[in-house]
C-alpha cells in the first residue's frame, strides 16, 4: 500500500494511508517529503509549506483556511486548519454581545 | 452462443412489483401507519402479528405541531402510504389527533392500493383496536401473498444515496464506488437522489455546474445558504456537529472536506435535474437533490418518502440503520470496519485502498448488488430487523 495518497494535482495536502512517524522520508511524484509530525492513518500531511490564512486544498478544492504557518511534512488537522462555512461564531451580526443593562445613573452629576 | 450474446447486450433489469400507478416496488409490505405517536404501540403490535409482510411506521409526531412541521409529518406519512414498496395500508388512528386518518388512507387508494382504518378511541381501546387491526392486516397479507414479481428495466429504479459514519475511506473508496453506480444508473435512464444539505456545503460548486436548468442551480445554492444562515442565526459554529467527533477522529477536519468526499456519491457526470423539499416526490430522471438534514435516519426517511425503492448507504466507521420499507445496502471502504462489523456490512470495497481491487470492479459489484437487492435479496439491515424511521422537524412541539 502506498504510504500517502495525493488526490488532485492542485492539492497541498495528502492523505496518509498508514501511520507516519516523524523523520520518515516519503518519495512522491514531485520529489521527497520529510515527515515532520506523527500523522495517524487517514489524516492529512502538508505537501508544502502553507501560510496562515492560505487555503488548504484537497480533492482539488479548498477545505478551509490554515490558522497558522504550516510547514511541509506537518500533520494538518483541527489544530491548524479551520472551516470557513456555517461559522455563526465568526459572524459579527449574529454574535453581538448580550444586551447590556443600563449604566447606573449617577444622580449627582446627572449622568 | 447467440442466446448468451443476446443476454449480454440486454439492458440491466430487476424483478419488481408493478403497481397500478405504474411505479415499481422492490418490496411488498402491508404498511401499518399510526397517525400520531399515541397510536404507535398499537400499530407496532399489529404489524408484528403479520410477519413477514407487516411493517409498522412508529413515529413521534402527529399532534402538537404547527404549520410547516404538521405538513411535513402528514406529507411524509402519506408518501409512505403511496410508496411502491407498499402493497396495502392500514392506518391506526387515536381519534383526536391532527393528522387525519382518512387522508392517509386516501393517499394509498389514489395509488390503487387497498387501505383501511382502525381508530383506538372508537374501537374501545388497545385490545379491541389491536384485534381488529390484526384481522384487517392479515386479510391484506393474504391478498399480497399472491402478487408476483416481474422483470423491470433498470431505469425504473430510484436510488437513494447516503453516507454516514464517514471516515477518510468514504471519500476515497466507498463514495467514488457509489458515484460510478450513480453515473451508470443515470446513463441508463434511472434516477438517484442525494440529501444531506449540510454535507454538500463546500462542494455545491461541483453540483451546481451540472444543473440542467438555471433555477435548479439557484435553488441548490439557496437551500445551502439557508442551512448556513440558520447556523449563523443561532450564533453557533456548525463545527459543533459537522464533522462529527467520529469523523474528526477518522481524519476529516472540516465540513468542506467531508462534503467534497460525500458529494462523490452523486457521480461525476450525472446531470442535476431537480431540487425538491423533504419527502417530496422525485419526478425527474437523473440526479435530484433533496432538502434533508444530515442526521442519517431523518435523511433516509425523507429520500424513501420521495420514492426511492433502494438505498445505498456508505460508511467508514460502520452504522446499522435501515428503513421500514426500503432495503438499505451498507458499503464500506474500511477493511477493519468490514471485519469488525461484518453483520452490518453488505459490501466491502476496501480493496480500493490497497490497490487489490479497481474502482471499476468495485462499482460492478455494487451495481449487481443493487439489482439483486431490488429483486428481493435481503440486506444486512433487513435480516437484523433495522427499521429506523424519523420524520424531520424544525420547530418546537407546542
Amino acid at each position: 500500500m502506498k504510504p500517502v495518497l495525493v488526490i488532485s494535482d492542485r492539492d497541498n495536502v495528502a492523505t496518509a494511508l498508514q501511520a507516519l512517524e516523524p523523520g520518515r522520508q516519503l518519495e512522491l511524484g514531485g520529489g521527497a517529503l520529510a515527515v515532520r509530525d506523527a500523522v495517524p492513518s487517514g489524516h492529512k500531511i502538508a505537501l508544502r509549506a502553507i501560510h496562515a490564512g492560505e487555503a488548504v486544498v484537497k480533492y482539488g478544492s479548498p477545505i478551509g483556511l490554515a490558522t497558522m504557518e504550516i510547514p511541509a511534512g506537518a500533520h494538518v488537522h483541527t489544530h491548524n486548519l479551520a472551516s470557513t462555512r456555517g461559522r455563526g461564531d465568526l459572524d459579527p451580526a449574529a454574535s453581538a454581545p448580550e444586551p447590556r443593562l443600563a449604566e447606573p445613573v449617577d444622580e449627582r452629576n446627572g449622568r | 452462443m447467440s442466446a448468451m450474446a443476446a443476454d449480454l447486450s440486454a439492458r440491466p433489469s430487476f424483478l419488481g412489483y408493478r403497481r397500478p400507478d405504474g411505479r415499481i416496488g422492490t418490496r411488498n409490505y402491508v404498511l401499518v401507519v399510526p397517525t400520531v405517536i399515541c397510536a404507535s404501540v398499537v400499530a407496532e403490535r399489529i404489524a408484528a402479528a403479520v410477519p413477514p409482510l407487516g411493517a409498522a411506521l412508529p413515529h413521534l409526531a402527529g399532534c402538537g405541531q404547527l404549520g410547516p412541521d404538521m405538513r411535513v409529518t402528514h406529507d411524509t406519512l402519506a408518501a409512505y402510504c403511496a410508496h411502491p414498496n407498499v402493497g396495502a395500508v392500514l392506518v391506526v388512528a387515536l381519534g383526536c389527533e391532527q393528522v387525519v386518518a382518512q387522508m392517509l388512507a386516501e393517499a394509498a387508494r389514489r395509488h390503487g392500493k387497498p387501505a383501511d382504518i382502525v381508530a383506538i378511541q372508537s374501537e374501545g381501546g388497545t385490545i379491541k383496536a389491536t384485534d381488529k387491526g390484526i384481522r384487517i392486516a392479515s386479510g391484506f397479507a393474504e391478498r399480497l401473498a399472491s402478487d408476483a414479481r416481474e422483470r423491470c428495466d433498470v431505469s425504473e429504479l430510484v436510488l437513494s444515496l447516503k453516507c454516514g459514519g464517514s471516515d477518510y475511506t468514504s471519500g476515497l473508496a466507498s463514495n467514488p464506488t457509489l458515484g460510478r453506480v450513480t453515473d451508470r444508473l443515470v446513463d441508463l435512464g434511472g434516477t438517484a437522489v442525494l440529501g444531506e444539505i449540510a454535507e454538500i456545503m463546500g462542494a455545491e460548486h461541483l453540483l451546481a455546474s451540472r444543473a440542467t436548468r438555471q433555477n435548479t442551480a439557484t435553488e441548490l445554492i439557496q437551500i445551502i445558504t439557508r442551512v448556513e444562515t440558520e447556523a449563523r442565526a443561532l450564533g453557533l459554529d456548525i463545527r459543533g456537529t459537522q464533522p462529527s467527533p467520529g469523523n474528526i477522529r477518522g481524519g476529516l477536519t472540516t465540513i468542506e472536506e467531508k462534503s467534497l468526499g460525500a458529494t462523490h456519491k452523486g457521480g461525476e457526470r450525472a446531470p442535476l435535474e431537480d431540487v425538491v423539499g423533504y419527502s417530496a416526490p422525485i419526478t425527474r430522471k437523473g440526479l435530484t437533490v433533496m432538502d434533508t438534514p444530515g442526521l442519517d435516519v431523518e435523511s433516509v426517511t425523507g429520500m424513501v418518502g420521495g420514492g426511492a425503492q433502494v438505498v445505498v448507504f456508505t460508511t467508514g466507521l460502520g452504522t446499522p440503520t435501515g428503513n421500514p420499507i426500503a432495503p438499505v445496502i451498507k458499503v464500506t471502504g474500511n477493511a477493519r470496519t468490514g471485519r469488525q462489523m461484518a453483520d452490518n456490512i453488505d459490501l466491502d470495497v476496501s480493496g480500493i485502498m490497497d490497490d487489490s481491487e479497481t474502482l471499476a470492479a468495485a462499482a460492478d459489484r455494487l451495481f449487481a448488488a443493487v439489482l439483486a437487492v431490488a429483486s428481493g435479496q435481503q440486506t444486512s439491515a433487513e435480516r437484523l430487523g433495522h427499521r429506523e424511521f424519523a420524520i424531520h422537524r424544525r420547530n418546537p412541539t407546542i
